[in-house]
């Protein structure tokens, strides 16, 4: 104990500004990058990768790119030709659809986006409307305009459907299709009647173990033969059957975990108010459960985006395979990276979206306590 | 109909109408899809029958001895064209096990790595982790396959110009040559010195556990069991006078002789299959690591346990707990996934069994079902693997 008597006046100090290593940039780059001798040396091999990497991409796909011309002679100074793209870009698109008839996909397509905007913005009025009329009288429109038949619209076979617009259909009908159904197959699973489940689970656990290249080549191989005598599918309905199909196993596993998790509670009060099983399910369990399991029923739809390319080896020439044409193409031989990177920048915008997307609606229906 | 369920309702003491009771109700419907669901098959299998009698099509596996008479680019067993389909099948499952076997491996690897990088303190690397995560899973494997196959690989130099590492690994168009070991007769005893030192080790460390759960003193176990396992073989291996020799693959006229060769159809599946499926298994890490909360690290520290021994004792195995199950379901997609060696003709089960001899048998229905119940088994299997493992770590509850 000190035994000084003498008074002193406590005079305060002004704040010493934060050491110059341990805020701003210099801060943030020494915490994050240069923590310790070996955070330092990844960071620096990190950095020298990086360095052998970008820049000759960034060179190859925009500096020493072509972007003008008609014709393979107009690729000259080394990069990326990506007049290869623009001189197919049609066929990419469309496939062998007639260029006449093109705007009919081009109408279909934007009626979609148009009909799909309201449902994003928030507080738009009769949601509801706009929903149901997406799913039950939209396709028929888009399949009329896409087939034509009626109202003076010449006829396109499905054989013409090519490109992204194959892509998207497919996986848009393979989307609206796989859903009920796994619904219905997830109820099927967890019902109290042996004979349901079991076919459920048989069901299920058919599809879920073999690859969808086997289903493709069952649909177009084996498929025929099951129907009767002249009876026959078009190429495209019976890989649409197949997709469906494989990916409504996955969906109902999906939609299962999600019924798994409403407590018992949920069906008890559901029962004591006194709703039969068809409307507790739609009107208590599902809601909650399909809000559960929005991430995973993403994930599905992503997969079963990214499946869709497996149609080219049954020959259909969906966004891949009109790529594939078009590297084979004679006259453009020796240009096969720009055309995947175009096909996997097409794929990667559409799978990041919707993933960015679930990631939103994850966050905005969490109830969950975050750190 | 409707009169003898009024009378069977007017003979129940209950008041409420038989089509009310729960029972009878279930009991209806279940004989209506059990109806339906026949009806579809036998629909079905009539269907198929006609159709293959009008088409001339043989029912049967009687093909399966009948001479194949095509080659196969890669087979593991003895193959050429004098072979039965049935050897043809074979080959391709064995194709189709081995491309699965190393993607796995490939994939796993990788794939922790990244998943560890994606959480890493260091800015830069979680961002190049997160990065490949977001790029590689949002990209179709097909297009990543025919991307390796047409776009990399046929673009490499002819064998005159291969890409060389060391003189001893060779990159070109035919694919990749590696060294292949000359195992002579004594090399079986290091074999043997390998397999003994897993038992041993095993024993060792079954044996520690039980001293240590008894005395409480603990052994080195996985010193030693290092040293059985590795040190053994070695110790045989220059004791038997290094009974291996290196067989070097050599440019020859106008291509590699010897060594150990890959064709370049495996080389390309091989790597679309890891990357994409690293890309998955990385979250997963990823995602099991942070399911330990913090609390459990703090915990185990307060009690005592070394940073090592926390990580071992605490953290692993409560992530894995998470992780083994989606890991072993990326197995099986994995695995599945090999299918998609047909784009680029890697003969594997589909490309050789559902396509070469689909189309020369025209066996549609018996192919076609072989090759499912192949994939089906397999996945089976992996799922039956994966109930045993979610029972044996379940959390144990009150």
């Amino acid at each position: 104990m000190a035994q000084s008597t003498a008074t002193q006046t406590f005079e305060r100090h002004a704040d010493l500004p934060p050491p110059v290593m341990a805020v701003g940039v210099l801060g943030w780059l020494r915490t994050n990058l240069f923590s310790s001798i070996a955070n330092t040396i990844l960071t620096i091999a990190a950095v020298y990768l990086l360095y052998l990497a970008i820049p000759p991409v960034i060179n190859w796909a925009f500096i020493a790119a072509d972007w003008v011309g008609a014709t393979r002679e107009d690729c000259t100074s080394g990069g990326a030709c990506w007049v290869f793209i623009l001189a197919r870009l049609n066929q990419f698109i469309y496939g062998f659809y007639p260029e006449l008839q093109q705007w009919r996909v081009n109408l279909a397509f934007g009626l979609l986006i148009a009909l799909f905007v309201p449902l994003f913005v928030r507080n738009f009025p009769n949601k509801a409307w706009v929903g149901s009329f997406l799913l039950f009288g939209y396709p028929i429109i888009a399949f009329v305009l896409f087939y034509g038949g009626i109202l003076g619209l010449p006829v396109v076979s499905t054989d013409q459907w090519g490109g992204l617009m194959l892509t998207l259909i497919i996986s848009a009908v393979g989307m609206v299709a796989s859903l009920p159904l796994g619904v219905l197959l997830a109820l099927g699973r967890r019902s109290e009647m042996p004979i349901v489940r079991a076919f459920s689970v048989a069901f299920i656990e058919l599809w879920r173990g073999v690859p969808l290249i086997t289903v493709l080549f069952m649909s177009s191989v084996m498929l025929p033969l099951f129907l009767p005598e002249g009876v026959t599918f078009d190429k495209l309905l019976r890989a649409l059957i197949g997709i469906t199909l494989f990916e409504s196993a996955y969906m109902a596993e999906v939609v299962r975990g999600g019924l798994q998790a409403i407590p018992s509670g949920q069906y008890e009060a559901a029962k004591a108010l006194g709703l039969n099983f068809w409307k507790s399910m739609s009107l208590i369990i599902l809601p909650q459960a399909l809000k559960l399991v929005i991430p995973g029923i993403v994930n599905t739809l992503i997969a079963l985006f990214k499946d869709t390319t497996l149609v080219i080896i049954i020959g259909l020439f969906d966004i891949l395979g009109a790529v594939e044409a078009a590297i084979k193409d004679p006259s453009w031989l020796g240009y096969a990276v720009e055309g995947y990177v175009f096909a996997a920048l097409i794929f990667w915008i559409f799978c990041y979206g919707m993933s960015r997307y679930s990631q939103g609606l994850e966050r905005k229906l969490s109830t969950e306590h975050n750190r | 109909m409707s009169n003898e369920t009024k009378s069977a309702a007017a003979h129940t003491p209950s008041r409420t109408a038989i089509w009310n009771n729960p029972t009878f109700r279930s009991l209806v419907f279940q004989a209506i899809v059990l109806i339906s669901v026949a009806a579809f098959f036998v629909y079905i299998v009539n269907n198929t029958l006609t159709n293959m009698a009008q088409r001339g099509i043989s029912t049967g596996f009687g093909f399966l001895d009948l001479q194949a008479g095509f080659g196969i680019l890669m087979s593991l067993i003895e193959y050429d064209e004098t072979h039965t389909y049935g050897r043809t099948f074979f080959v391709g499952l064995l194709n189709t096990l081995l491309v699965s076997f190393l993607g796995i491996l490939c994939a796993t690897l990788l794939g922790f790595i990244i998943g560890i990088a994606r959480l890493s303190r260091n800015w830069l690397i979680a961002r190049i982790a997160a990065a490949y995560i977001e790029i590689f899973r949002n990209i179709p494997l097909l297009l990543q396959i025919l991307f390796w196959y047409f776009a990399v690989l046929s673009a490499l130099p002819s064998p005159r110009q291969s890409l060389s590492l060391l003189d001893l690994f060779f990159l070109n168009v035919r694919g990749l040559y590696l060294p292949a070991p000359q195992p002579e007769a004594a090399f079986t005893a290091v074999g043997v010195a390998f397999v003994l030192g897993i038992i041993t080790s095993f024993l060792i460390a079954r044996w520690a556990h039980k001293r240590q759960d008894l005395t409480g003193q603990q052994f080195p176990v996985l010193l030693t069991g290092l040293g059985l396992i590795i040190g053994l073989p070695v110790l045989v291996f220059a004791v038997t006078g290094f009974p291996l020799t290196w067989e070097m693959p050599a440019l020859q006229g106008f291509n590699f002789r010897g060594g150990l060769s890959v064709i370049p159809e495996l080389v390309a599946l091989l790597l679309a299959l890891s990357i994409y499926t690293a890309a998955f298994i990385a979250e997963i890490v990823r995602a099991g690591i942070l399911a330990v909360s913090h609390g459990q690290t703090e915990a185990s520290f307060a009690l005592g346990l070394r940073p090592t021994l926390t990580l071992r004792l605490v953290v692993i195995p409560q992530a894995l707990r998470v992780i083994i199950p989606p890991l072993t379901s990326q197995y099986l997609n994995l695995t599945k996934n090999s299918s998609l060696a047909t784009a680029v003709g890697y003969p594997d089960l589909v490309a050789v069994w559902a396509g070469t001899t689909l189309n020369q048998t025209g066996q549609a229905v018996e192919i076609i079902l072989m090759t499912m119940a192949v994939y089906l088994i397999i996945s089976l299997l992996i799922s039956t693997f994966m109930n045993w493992y979610n029972k044996k770590t379940a959390l144990v509850e009150r």
